[in-house]
Parts: structure tokens; sequence; C-alpha cells
């Protein structure tokens, strides 16, 4: 018997390595910050794998994302190779941005992952204006815009709500609701705290998800990607989740207990579909085991190959300020 | 060559209707430029002619169809966003400042960022503080846009054109005032180059270097001086950035003596970019400490009399270029 929602063998490994990647890569890039060879704000992803990685899987190579800041793993899993994106957290010449981006600003045209956005909200009116265009051409492309749950209260949030449900836009908007803004709780900053309200509010179709569980996420993006290219407009999705670590490696995490992370840790996204893994006979040990070594290598590889990149010389500083040649 | 009289307006109208001709790329988008005419009257009859898809009224919502105009540039199209007033632009600061200027470098140069923003800037129709500012020096200030300021019939009707074939993000700032000035266009215009400055008027013994709305009465300014036997230079700079600096230079080269008129505030302005510049390019050529004429530093009021003598008026670069020739070193 199998449905749309259980996945074939291969298919469903394929979900667990992408989460796998996600998070190996991120606890790399933790240890290199300890190691002082990414600098700058570093904002970790981990626990919240399951989102990008069920969203992502929906999507084709031609539809656009707009991320925040805490988007390794949307680039990632959006098809960028993990030394582009290491040689970018090094500053390196031959990382996404050429260096001048980092790991707030992490871009690819030919993936069409259009940032890595440090402005809160500032994103998502970016994404509206894709649409627009997609539409306007007559594309059946969809973008889809990450945010966290604090970028609600801005004002931009609700503008670009109302215009792309008013001109009915090929975008998806994904709410990772990972419910704190830095350290501020959302009930402490909401007077509404139940976040796909607001977007329902806008007449815009509205759901909320396990943000944990891949699979939940896998089938609700699909349903509203397919809507969303079918042309019945925008649509939204609240995803609850979790950030295990520190809003950024700078960040005393003052605002939390360690019980309530624990708790979440204890609906990890990773584990939790691996026991379901197991207990469909999906995966055996000697697969995992074998994934767990192509992804250690891959990492491996990515900061081989960071190390070795070279710097852009001082004298390019200024390029890229304004275009090289005109159209 | 022949040539029409037509209003600023209908220059600006033109432009874009052309434009809009031309490419199916480019499209008008903004509060009231559709139904209502444009708040300006500059986009009336546009809706009928191209269709709600291309001349979009937007909701009061400055950041985000401003931010939505960037998206639309960066996903292909060539969108003219238009926003009321400079002071309304404020509101979609950080799309301007920390999207559109900053795109193309985070990204190494992957994503620019072809869309042309035009707004009302200027003070002159007793429209108060929040309605009559003068904020293009402010955008001069950042790399990554450029700011144009057509001055000029012919300007306000092939500069849309340059811009809309620019990579990258362009500010148009029209005067308010400007928009009802009537002019010869000449039938044989074509885009013209949004990086240099013109001489609109020759002169030996003092330059007046001035944009936008203050450039007729510099040009006034300069006839009056005439008949007192004062020959000024009158120096449009049309773009605000990139600042045509060799222009700057010449100019000063050939009469050593500059006023700056700027509706701007003098404190930070582009003036004082501007007499930075000549003192550091062209220091030896000055035969008198530069002037500057801008408005005076209040928020523009309301009445009649006070908005006058708030604004840089006729007497106010007579009095500034008198003082500048009768200098001497
Ligand atoms: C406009 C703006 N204001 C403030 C900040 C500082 N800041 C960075 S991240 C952050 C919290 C955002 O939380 P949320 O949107 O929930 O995303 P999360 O970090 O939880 O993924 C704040 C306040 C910013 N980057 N941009």
């Amino acid at each position: 018997m199998s449905d749309q929602t259980t996945p074939d063998r291969e298919r469903a490994l394929h979900l667990f390595k992408q989460m796998l990647r996600v998070r190996r890569m991120e606890e790399k890039c933790a240890e290199m910050y300890s190691a002082q060879k990414i600098r700058g704000f570093l904002h970790l992803y981990i626990g919240e794998e399951a989102i990008a990685v069920g969203v992502m899987e929906s999507l084709r190579d031609d539809d656009a994302v707009v991320a925040t800041y805490r988007e390794h793993g949307h680039a990632l899993v959006k098809g960028m190779s993990m030394n582009c994106l290491m040689a970018e957290m090094y500053g390196k010449m031959s990382g996404c941005s050429r260096g001048r981006g980092g790991s707030m600003h992490l871009f690819s045209k030919k993936h069409r992952l259009y940032g890595g956005n440090a402005i809160v909200g500032g994103g998502i009116p970016l994404a509206t204006g894709l649409a627009l265009a997609d539409k306007m051409q007559g594309r059946d492309r969809v973008t889809v815009c990450f945010f966290g749950e604090g970028a609600v209260a801005e004002g931009e949030f609700h503008e670009s709500m109302n215009l792309a449900e008013l001109w009915n836009l090929p975008v998806l908007f994904c709410c990772e609701n990972n419910l704190y803004a830095m350290g501020t709780a959302l009930d402490r900053s909401e007077s509404q705290p139940d976040i796909h309200l607001k977007a329902a509010s806008y007449g815009m179709h509205s759901s909320q998800v396990d943000g944990m569980n891949v699979r939940e996420v896998e089938k609700a993006a699909k349903s509203a990607v397919d809507a969303v290219r079918r042309g019945e407009g925008p649509r939204f999705i609240e995803l609850r989740t979790f950030r295990y670590r520190a809003h950024s490696m700078f960040d005393a995490e003052l605002y939390r207990t360690k019980t309530e992370v624990q708790q979440w840790r204890e609906r990890d996204p990773l584990a939790n579909y691996l026991d379901y893994l197991e207990r469909e006979d999906l995966v055996d040990d000697d697969e995992l085991a074998r994934i767990e070594q192509e992804v250690i290598e891959e990492v491996e590889q990515a900061v081989e190959y960071a190390e070795n990149a070279d710097w852009e010389p001082v004298e390019e500083l200024t390029r890229f300020v304004y275009s090289e040649e005109k159209e | 060559m022949s040539a029409e009289t037509i209003t600023y307006r209908e220059a600006v109208r033109r432009a874009m209707c052309s434009a809009m001709s031309e490419d199916p790329r480019v499209f008008l988008m903004g509060e009231d430029v559709g139904a209502y005419g444009g708040c300006y009257a500059v986009s009336k009859g546009m809706l009928d002619e191209f269709g709600e898809q291309r001349v979009r009224d937007t909701p009061l919502s400055e950041s985000g169809f401003v931010g939505a105009g960037i998206g639309a540039a960066i996903g292909g199209m060539r969108p003219i966003v238009e926003i009321m007033t400079v002071n309304f632009s404020l509101l979609a600061l950080d799309q301007i400042v920390n999207t559109a200027a900053t795109f193309l470098h985070m990204s190494g140069g992957q994503f620019n960022v072809p869309v042309v923003i035009r707004m009302a800037t200027g003070g002159g129709k007793q429209l108060a503080a929040q309605h009559s500012h003068s904020l293009e020096g402010w955008y001069a200030h950042i790399p990554g846009i450029k700011v144009a300021v057509p001055a000029t019939i012919e300007d306000a009707r092939w500069m849309l054109a340059t811009a809309l074939e620019d990579p990258d993000p362009v500010l148009i700032f029209e005067h308010a005032a400007l928009y009802n000035m009537e002019g010869e266009l000449p039938e044989d215009g074509a885009p013209v180059d949004l990086e240099k400055a013109v001489v609109h008027r020759q002169g030996n013994d003092v330059s007046l270097i001035t944009y936008g709305g203050s450039l007729h009465k510099c040009l006034e300014a300069a006839d009056q001086l005439a008949e007192d036997g004062i020959s000024a230079e009158v120096v449009d700079l049309r773009m605000l950035r990139p600042l045509d600096t060799e222009a700057l230079v010449e100019t000063v080269t050939k009469t050593h003596r500059a006023v700056i008129v700027d509706e701007g505030w003098k404190t930070g302005s582009i003036s004082a970019e501007i007499t930075t510049r000549l003192v550091e390019e062209a220091f030896y050529e000055l035969d008198a400490p530069v002037a500057r004429v801008c408005t005076e530093e209040v928020p523009i009021p309301y009445a009649k009399h006070l908005e006058d003598a708030a604004i840089p008026q006729v007497p106010d670069i007579l009095d500034a270029v008198r003082k500048v020739v009768e200098h001497h070193v």
C-alpha cells in the first residue's frame, strides 16, 4: 500500500540525508567559528532542518527562494554545493557571494536563491516582487519566502501579505516559528500569537504545521506549492519549530530554560524521522553508516576547499557596486 | 529642427508611455497612478491606454510596493515605481538602501537591480514640512544607487529612457514646482548620458552650480547679473550620484568662483560634497571661498512668506554671487 505520503525507500533515505547534511555542515560551522575561521554573525538552523528539506523537496529547480540570515540549510538543500557555502563563510573568493556576503548573505543565481537577508522582514516584499515578475511574464514558477515569527511584527510583513493576496501572486510564505526572536518570546511581542491567523486575516489560505516532522512539512508544502503553481494565489504555512542553539554565537541564552530546550530536542526532526524509517523498515544499519560517512566526507571536503580557496584581491574591493556591463 | 511646446508633466508622461510601448517589461506602479491619474497628474490617461496590469495602483504601503518593484526588477521586469513625494519614500528606505543598493554587491555581482524609482521633491507649493523637503542629497550618499534630477523638459522626456536601460537602481527626483513648467521639446531627442552635467549658460566670472528646481532660479539670476556686467556660468548637475566632478573642475577652472544653489539644507548636504570636491580638486583655481545658497535650517513652513524665505530665491543667489565676485585675493 502506498499513497503519496508513504515514501519509497530511496526518497526516504534522501530526505534523511538532506537533513543530516544540513546538521553536520552547521555543526562544523560552529566548530570553525570557535576556531575563528568563520567570523561575524553565525546563526545556526540546528533543530529546524525538517522545514528547509520538506519545503525544498516540493520545488522545481527554477522556483525561487528568499531567505533570512539563518539560511545555510535553505541554500544547501536548494542545491548549492557545500564547498561554495563553506568558502563564503570563510570569506573566500570562491564563496557563493565572492566573500562579500558571508553567513548571512548567501546568494546563487543558478539556484535562484535570492539571499540571505539580514533585515528582519526585508525579504518579504522582495519575494512578493519576484512572484509579480513571474506572474506578469506568464511563467508558472513559484517563489518561496522564509522568515521567522519575529518578522510578522514588521510592517513589511503586513504590506506584503496584502499585496500578494490582492494581486493573487504565486508566492508561498513559510513562517519558521521557533518561538523566540533573539530573546523575545512570541507571547511577549504579539497580541495575537497564533501566526497563521494573521495571514488568514488578509484572506490568504493559511495553515499551521508541525515543523519538526519532515513528512508533515513536505505534505503541506507540496499541496501549497501545487496550488500556487496552478494560479490559485499565495499560500501561507506557519511551521512550528525550535532552534536548539543560541540565536547567534554571541547569545548567552538567558531567556529560556535548559528544560525547554531539552523538551524540544526530544522532538528532534532527524531522530524521529530515523525512528520512523526503522519502524517501517526503510533503512538498515549499513545504509545508515554509509550515509553518515558520505556526509562527513562532504563536510570535510568543504572545509578543505574553503581552507585552500583564495581571497579576493583587495584591488577588486569596489567591484559590484554598479553593474560592470550595460545590458 | 522643429520643436513643440509642452509641460514638464507631459514630458514625463511621454517618457513613460513610449517606454511602455517599446518594452513589454516596463510597467508603472505606485499610489494613485491609475484610476486617479497620478497625484501630480503625470500618469493621467495611462490606465486607459495600458490597462491595470501595467499601470498598477498600489495600496498605501511604500515599503511593500517599492520592495515588490525591486523584486520584480530582479525577476526580469523593468518597473517604474512612483512614490508620491520624497517624504513618503522614507517609509521605503529599508528597501531602497538595504536591498536595492546592496543586492549586487552582497551577491558578489550575481543580481543586478534594474528598477527605476520616481518621486516628487522640493518645496514652494505651501504644502508644509511633510510634503516639501528636498532629500535627494541624502540618497546621493548611498553607493549602489544612482540619483537623477531632471531639471528641463528635455531631460524629463529623455532621462527615463536612459534610467530604464541602466542595469542598476536609478532614483529620479522631479521637483514638484516644475510639473507645470512649459518649454520646447526638440523633435530629435534621444536618451541622455546620465553621467554628464550640462552647462546651460556660458560665463566667465562665476559658476552657478545647481540641479533640479533651482536651475531655473539660477538662470533667472544669471540674466539679472548680466545686466550688471557679471557673466555667470550655469551648470546643471543632472545627477547627484555619480557626481560629474570633471565638469565641476572645468567650470571653476574657467570662472574661478563658485556659488552652489541647492534646495536641501546646508548641513551635511550635497552642496557640502560639491564644495569639498572643489577644494580637493580645484583649490588653486579658486579666487574666492565657495559660497552656498541652501534652504534655511528649518522644516519648511506653510505660510507663503515664511516658505519663500526658507527656500533659495533669486535675490539670495544674486547676493551670494555679488559677495563672491567682489572678493579679491
Ligand atoms: C529590522 C531588523 N531589526 C532588528 C534586527 C536584529 N535581529 C536580528 S535577528 C532578530 C530576531 C528575529 O527573529 P525571528 O524573525 O523570529 O527569526 P529567527 O532568528 O528566530 O529565525 C533580531 C531582532 C534585524 N536584523 N533587523
